[in-house]
């Protein structure tokens, strides 16, 4: 197995351990940037392709900055160009239709799109989005990409026989940016599959998925899968044959409830945690962070081990969003030092638990 | 000879002005969903929607029009979601879909609601003669899934008074033709032992409580054999299946156990965008009544599978037009599409 991780060390990192810091991927959009979004969409407005081009850069300009500030080792730009995660890229994709609003709950809704003839490669997806990107970013560039299995669960498919045809020719297509993104020179590739979630009984399809997503990838890419809110008891150990480097969960918003199901057998993967809640608009203290760090190491070890919010953080209000990355951050780097010193037992990295917290509290 | 009927399960998506309206004018948090005190603004935004709903029927052709259930945010839990002895809560999945409904937690004894009672009333008013009007309610035993006890403390008294509460409710229905029980729950969450039977005893006693001609109809999955067995127990005119999510069950099941003299067929998919021909849809309907070939039923609804709230607008009105001239077509009409062409 090659080390796609020590790449991602930032030449002034403080200390031995690195827990690699970063995000899941969206981020709250500064106000202005939907209003600019729907001038560029009225007709009726002067605000064209260009003008919504540079409102777009400037936003992502800014968000990157924002991660930066924060400390974050990757950064990635908010997904300030994207819309929703289905939406966007069925909006690239040929093959593809919007017949208008489905209710997902309540007055929420979402351009459920159709899939009216075989899928094809359209326009360019990312590649813009990442060479702009990294273009103004001073640390390493994350692509955040939804994976082939939720962009066909979350699609009405008029064309093909079974879901899992219609996903795995959508994987190609996403093989086919993954590479075109590679060769304009990202390194961390992340695939989002909630829908995993949702269905854990398709984990094979998933897999399938993968497996034609990251075929012929160079071995120093590192890929990632984002699955969140799901019932990993239906999906773990199977998730480990997966050919990726890293799944990325949440936990933080059950109170690492799940953490046990990763105990046996042993998690092979990099884990990449979730220490902060994505929809809850207290922002966690330094300290709670950290205790949520060391529940990552009861799964893996520290140079295994990223930290990141539970899920994208574009329903928080901005500010909080920022306060909650630069507690993840400064969390981690404690822990790291606290690695550093020793005062850390990777056999039982939780604080005031397990057998001897027990004795104490009965010996008082 | 069959007589063949073109409806609906109910539940229609909101016409994309008024999700906008209703949005502007409730909000998108869980506190801002219908609780049966919408203020004027509101209850007018629904009004009109009413009226479109009913007129989308009677343009297409039905032979039963709904009401809409526009106003049901919570989907199916709608009847729970506004009774006063009701919490609502979280977010919580609806079925296997990416749809969430509030978490409806029953914390007092289920009196008499009225609600779908007044929606069905000024559905009828709108609709006058022009067609037989058609009621729906979730059965007591999706009700009974979907929500949570939080009163009775027992499963077998807590269906029960579902059961009651759902007899009060019809029981202030106007004049109807037709009852839809929507029962998806019966499929994908499979009653008990013991639990089984109490549910076909309960759609009994909502059935019981109306003239009408009340139809079970399920969906998502087929039913299993036992579950099954014990709804023909329950003394309503039909069954309804989900055909096109499956068939094979379905059918073992008619002919293992026989079935009711009418049958409802979800011929029509209101999860997908694609839009069936009449003559697809026709050619449906003679399958089912030709598969099954132990019965020749009296009536035969054909309907679409699901609640329509799935599909885009554009899409549901051209399934509901799909719909009445498959019917036609398969009753040897010239569909009314083609007559205006």
């Amino acid at each position: 197995v090659s080390d796609t991780r020590e790449q991602f060390r930032p030449a002034d990192h403080p200390n031995d351990q690195f827990l690699l810091t970063t995000v899941v991927g969206s981020y709250p959009k500064p106000k202005w940037l939907d209003r600019v979004r729907e001038m560029h969409e009225d007709d009726g407005a002067d605000f064209g392709d260009e003008e919504w081009a540079e409102a777009a850069d400037d936003a992502s300009r800014l968000v990157v900055g924002e991660h930066e500030r924060a400390g974050l080792d990757v950064v990635v730009d908010g997904e300030m160009r994207r819309t929703e995660m289905v939406e966007y890229f069925a909006g690239l994709i040929d093959g593809y239709e919007f017949n208008g609003p489905v209710k997902v709950w309540g007055h929420n809704y979402f351009d459920k799109p159709s899939v009216v003839e075989e899928v094809s490669y359209g326009e360019s997806w990312l590649v813009e989005e990442f060479e702009f990107t990294e273009s103004v970013a001073s640390r390493a560039v994350k692509v955040p990409i939804t994976g082939p299995y939720t962009l066909a669960s979350w699609s009405f498919d008029e064309v093909y026989d079974s879901e899992a045809d219609l996903a795995y020719d959508l994987a190609d297509l996403v093989n086919t940016e993954v590479e075109a993104l590679v060769e304009a020179g990202a390194r961390y590739i992340q695939i989002d599959e909630p829908a995993l979630a949702t269905t854990p009984d398709d984990h094979a399809i998933v897999g399938e998925c993968l497996e034609r997503v990251t075929a012929g990838l160079p071995d120093d890419v590192r890929v990632g899968l984002h699955v969140c809110y799901g019932d990993y008891s239906r999906i773990y150990p199977e998730v480990l044959e997966y050919p990726v480097d890293e799944l990325d969960i949440e936990q933080s918003n059950v109170e690492y409830a799940q953490m046990e199901t990763f105990a046996d057998p042993e998690f092979s993967l990099d884990l990449a945690l979730g220490v902060v809640d994505a929809h809850d608009a207290d922002v966690e203290s330094v300290e709670q962070i950290k205790r949520n760090i060391r529940q990552g190491l009861r799964v893996v070890p520290p140079d295994r081990l990223t930290v990141s919010p539970d899920c994208g953080l574009k329903l928080l209000p901005r500010e909080v969003a920022y306060r909650k990355m630069e507690n993840m951050v400064r969390a981690a780097r404690e822990v790291e030092a606290d690695l550093d010193a020793g005062e850390i037992d990777l056999a039982d990295p939780l604080p005031d638990t397990g057998g001897d917290a027990d004795v104490e509290a009965e010996a008082e | 000879m069959t007589e063949l009927v073109a409806t609906t399960p109910g539940l229609y998506p909101l016409p994309d002005r008024a999700k906008e309206d209703l949005a502007d004018l409730k909000g998108h948090q869980r506190a801002d969903l219908v609780d049966g005190s919408e203020d004027e603004d509101v209850q007018a935004v629904y009004e009109s929607v009413r009226e479109e709903l009913v007129g989308d029927q009677t343009a297409a052709g039905l032979d039963r029009v709904v009401e809409g259930q526009a106003r049901w945010d919570d989907m199916l839990a709608h009847p729970l979601a506004v009774h006063p002895a009701v919490e609502t809560g979280g977010i919580r999945r609806y079925y296997d879909n990416n749809n969430f409904y509030r978490e409806v937690t029953v914390t007092d004894d289920l009196g008499f609601s009225g609600d779908v009672a007044d929606e069905l009333s000024a559905a009828g008013d709108l609709l006058g003669d022009e067609a037989p009007l058609q009621a729906v309610l979730p059965g007591p035993y999706s009700l009974f899934d979907l929500a949570t006890d939080d009163y009775y403390g027992d499963d077998a008294e807590f269906l029960g008074a579902l059961a009651d509460f759902l007899e009060g409710e019809v029981g202030a229905f106007p004049d109807y033709e037709t009852l839809f029980l929507l029962e998806p729950s019966l499929a994908t969450a499979p009653p008990g032992d013991g639990l089984d039977e109490r549910a076909s005893e309960a759609v009994d006693r909502v059935a019981g409580a109306t003239r009408a001609d009340v139809v079970v109809h399920t969906c998502w999955e087929p039913l299993e054999e036992r579950v099954y067995a014990h709804l023909m127990d329950a003394d309503v005119e039909a069954l309804g299946f989900d055909f096109v999510a499956e068939q094979d069950q379905t059918l073992y099941n008619i002919q293992e156990y026989g079935t009711t003299d009418a049958i409802a067929a979800g011929v029509v998919d209101a999860r997908n965008t694609l839009v069936e021909s009449a003559e697809t849809v026709a050619e449906r309907v003679e399958w089912v009544r030709e598969a099954v070939t132990t019965t020749t039923f009296d009536r035969v609804y054909a309907t679409a599978n699901v609640e329509l709230f799935y599909l885009p607008t554009n899409k549901y009105r051209a399934k509901l037009s799909a719909l009445a001239d498959g019917v036609a077509l398969a009753d040897g009409e010239v569909p009314d599409s083609e007559v205006e062409a």
